[in-house]
């Protein structure tokens, strides 16, 4: 029996504690917007909130998140993320969009984390987890750019 | 839904305006058009649309394009929803779009002549016929407003989706149900290009908002009442098949409903995804590799190679071959080589199925329908009309979801049939089934040979292929002429340039490794083949890389020429060096649309970085500049990630040595450059932008690092380690 918060949420699911986040929230929540992409934490689709952290949920056990906050794609709230997904449709980021609920997750949590506008630097170092097989990596910096415009950072 | 209707009509003259159209589309190219009375959007969503239609309007006067071309990041639905918008004088605001379902009868490709989406076919065979769907309910709605208000059908305006007349207004909605009564005009109007206000303007893709908020439904998405989740276990080797397995241990694992025996392997039923995972660890399988490929990539080199050498058969010959040799004062020779790789498609491969009472319906990103439908119906035992293909988003394809042997509707056919029960079933890929899985980019040997005489003229070029081909063996082996699969070498043949002589050869090469197209099929290797090797001649030449190239290009070649010439510009081109970095150029034609790219490169970690790159592209009438450009930033990317890590390589044995992004990496952010699109103007008719941004990046790679280094880059994908 493993407790938790998913956005915003109770959450009490009671099944094998070792199941990885993901499956728990796509195939017991039925929280698809986090996707499956590598299952080893090498690309980054998978990525959640974990207590306001990003975390990829394809190697975090459920019973790790026992108490805690899991916040997905379709749970985020505040300014960054609006942000985010207004500088997103903007440009016209996505492509086969497998990979963009991460990517969005982790350009959010970049932006939640900044003080000032993320560098091409600071934006490489904090999306380098998140990769996008159709290559769309222009336009998610571009997008970083123009969230932070719109942030006022 | 009885005030449904569905109106048919087969005007083969009205929609086929050229030859090349009418035998493309072959017979009963059928144009349905579909009107949602009101009354529809009540009950939607359910599914219960028409299925033979390619436009649906509500009573909310959405619009909503039946997308008879897979969306899989390549932006179809945005396109063809701008061919009709265009023509039906809509809003952009109101247009939607969505998958057609499997229906060759309704939704072939005219390039093809079957449904199906691949060759960055899907604007060029719509550009009319959707344009023809556009027009033909405006025409039909004006019809209905005519007869509403009692005024001349002459005097009546459609502009932004609404339907005017003095002062009566009315939208596309209110008028659909009397729209639906009136008859098909024979022959409506075409805009003329100059009256376009959608076409060649930039405008985000229709299905953007719903891929940055989680909602965009994927086949891995989907879940259906008591659905088990299915993993097959499969073979370790390509062509090894099954002896025996045992599945106590699998049976044993909470969750595990069943285990089957199909085509592909052993096959887990489970509740969810960890127990299949779980469930498909604990089996023990016993496999027969006899008949499998068991040479490492090494001896299938030295094989495809030693074929090469051999010359191959002619597909192409001009001028007398020893002639221009005997004439030539310096002769450059090399060889270069392509591993296997894998599409790698951000979601990996999956499908599901639902079977009850005898009726069949599947959910995923189905790429080739005219194939998959009556092979998925033929393992489930039904015939195909009691088969429904639901095409939906697909998250990556790049090739692999476009299989000539249908071997995923195959799979979830005999894993709903092996069930023994009606129920819900969704079959998926790891990564490591994905990576292990084979349909390949054909590994390929390419030997070069080109003599060059005393005035720099090129007075013989040879070259001689070995690989796989990706035809034989599927339906499209009777598009094979003379035995030949021109996929195998499109590019290396038919090139503008003037040489002496010239000759190719093709040597079709056999193994058990299933191989199939990858986003630019044979010109992922020819263009580099040709592009690097002739960068290479016409430094021996005394020539530079661009300005050699231009004249080297026959007088008729003006879109090649226009493209080298505009990238030529917009990167500034002083020659392959400049202040400690290296630029290297190269073109290509593809998929009818021309390509020239330059990319800035310098050194680090002994490895070239690409730091930017400049793309020219011709691909006729720009319907979406945006998509476009996106094309070109991504192919860019994906041939970059290509030419740096691509590379799925088998071990002693056969066995796969790659099994996820750890060991077959994917270009990331920081790798990525900086990238600059031009589009060249034009008039004529539109072509593919899916596939031509990928084949000049890696030979412009290449010859930027020639440049920088000295170094020749004869086999991809480019060392982890150069001795700089």
């Amino acid at each position: 029996m493993t407790q938790f918060i998913v956005n915003g949420q109770d959450v009490t699911l009671d099944i094998d504690p070792d199941i990885p986040l993901l499956w728990a929230l796509r195939d017991d929540l039925h929280l698809t917007g986090t996707k499956f992409g590598c299952g080893v934490a090498q690309c980054g689709a998978c990525t959640v909130m974990l207590n306001g952290m990003p975390r990829r949920s394809c190697v975090t056990p459920l019973s790790m998140v026992e108490g805690s906050e899991v916040t997905t794609i379709e749970g985020m709230t505040g300014p960054e993320i609006e942000a985010v997904k207004a500088a997103w449709v903007a440009i016209d980021v996505p492509q086969c969009g497998w990979c963009q609920s991460g990517q969005i997750m982790s350009a959010t949590a970049l932006l939640q984390q900044s003080a000032s506008a993320p560098t091409d630097a600071e934006i490489d170092a904090a999306m380098a987890g998140n990769v996008c097989r159709c290559a769309t990596y222009v336009r998610v910096r571009a997008a970083i750019h123009d969230a932070a415009r719109t942030l006022e950072l | 839904m009885s005030s449904m209707f569905v109106k048919a009509l087969q005007p083969a003259p009205l929609l086929l305006p050229s030859r090349r159209m009418v035998l493309a589309g072959a017979a009963g190219l059928t144009l349905a058009f579909f009107i949602a009375p009101r009354g529809l959007r009540a009950q939607a969503p359910a599914p219960v649309i028409a299925p033979n239609a390619f436009l649906r309007i509500g009573e909310d006067d959405t619009v909503t394009v039946l997308s008879k071309h897979l969306e899989m990041g390549q932006g179809p639905y945005t396109g063809l929803a701008t061919l009709v918008a265009e023509e039906l004088d809509a809003s952009w605001d109101q247009m939607r779009a969505e998958g057609a379902p499997a229906d060759d009868s309704l939704y072939a490709n005219l390039a093809f002549g079957a449904q199906g989406t691949g060759g960055s076919t899907a604007m060029a065979n719509s550009w009319t016929q959707m344009r023809m769907v556009g027009a033909t309910a405006r025409a039909m709605l004006v019809a209905a407003a005519a007869a509403e208000w009692g005024v001349p059908e002459g005097e009546i305006a459609v502009a932004e989706g609404v339907i005017s007349h003095g002062d009566r207004r009315s939208g596309f909605g209110a008028l659909a149900d009397r729209a639906a009564t009136m008859p098909m005009p024979e022959a409506p109007r075409l805009k003329d290009p100059s009256a376009f206000r959608l076409i060649g303007t930039d405008r985000p893709k229709l299905d953007t908002v719903a891929k940055t908020d989680g909602t965009a439904q994927f086949t891995m998405d989907i879940h259906r009442e008591g659905m088990l989740t299915v993993l097959v276990a499969r073979p370790p080797a390509f062509g090894a098949t099954l002896v025996s397995f045992d599945d106590a241990a699998a049976l044993a694992v909470p969750g595990v409903e069943m285990v089957r025996r199909i085509g592909a392997g052993v096959a887990v039923y489970a509740r969810g995804t960890y127990a299949a995972l779980k469930g498909r660890r604990a089996l023990d399988v016993t496999w027969d590799t006899a008949e499998a490929e068991r040479r490492s990539t090494a001896e299938i080199f030295a094989d495809f190679s030693a074929a090469a050498q051999s010359g191959g058969q002619t597909v192409e010959e001009e001028g007398d071959i020893d002639a221009g040799f005997a004439a030539a004062t310096q002769i450059i020779e090399d060889e270069i080589r392509f591993p296997y790789l894998a599409h790698a498609p951000m979601e990996p491969l999956d499908a599901v199925i639902e079977v009850k009472d005898g009726k069949a319906e599947l959910w995923y990103g189905c790429q080739f329908p005219t194939f998959d439908r009556p092979t998925a119906a033929k393992a489930l035992g039904l015939p195909p009309e009691d088969v429904r293909i639901n095409v939906i988003l697909a998250g990556g394809s790049f090739g692999r979801r476009a299989q000539g042997s249908a071997h995923i509707a195959q799979e979830i056919g005999e894993i709903a049939k092996a069930a023994g029960r009606d129920g819900a079933f969704k079959m998926l890929m790891t990564r490591e089934d994905d990576i292990h899985g084979g349909y390949y980019r054909p590994l390929t040997v390419h030997r070069l040979r080109a003599g060059i005489d005393d005035a720099g003229n090129i007075t013989a070029w040879t070259n001689s292929i070995a690989n796989q081909s990706i035809m034989t063996g599927t339906p499209m082996e009777a598009m094979m002429q003379g035995g030949v699969d021109p996929t195998s070498f499109e590019g290396s043949n038919a090139l503008p340039y003037t040489f002496g002589s010239r000759r190719i050869g093709w040597a079709q090469m056999q193994s058990p490794v299933p191989v199939l197209w990858w986003r630019s099929v044979g010109h992922t290797h020819t263009a580099f083949a040709v592009e690097s090797f002739l960068d290479r001649v016409l430094e021996a030449a005394g020539k530079d890389p661009l300005q050699g190239r231009l004249d080297l290009l026959k007088p008729e070649a003006t879109r090649e020429r226009a493209v080298l010439e505009t990238v030529g510009r917009m990167a500034d081109w002083q020659g392959p060096l400049r202040d400690g970095r290296a630029y290297g150029v190269a073109w290509a034609k593809s998929f009818g649309s021309y390509v020239a790219q330059i990319v800035e490169v310098e050194e680090r970690d002994g490895r070239p970085r690409a730091t930017r790159v400049w793309c020219a592209v011709d691909c006729g009438i720009a319907i979406n500049p945006n998509i476009i450009r996106a094309q070109m930033e991504g192919g860019i990317g994906y041939a970059l990630s290509t030419a740096l890590y691509s590379k799925v390589s088998l071990g002693t044995g056969g066995a796969v040595e790659q099994s996820n992004f750890h060991d077959y990496p994917m270009l990331r952010i920081h790798e990525m450059p900086a990238v600059e699109v031009e589009i060249i103007r034009s008039s004529v008719d539109p072509t593919g932008v899916g596939e031509p941004g990928v084949p000049p990046l890696g030979p412009a790679l290449a010859n930027a690092w020639r440049a920088l280094t000295g170094q020749v880059t004869s086999e991809l994908p480019f060392p982890m380690q150069s001795n700089v």
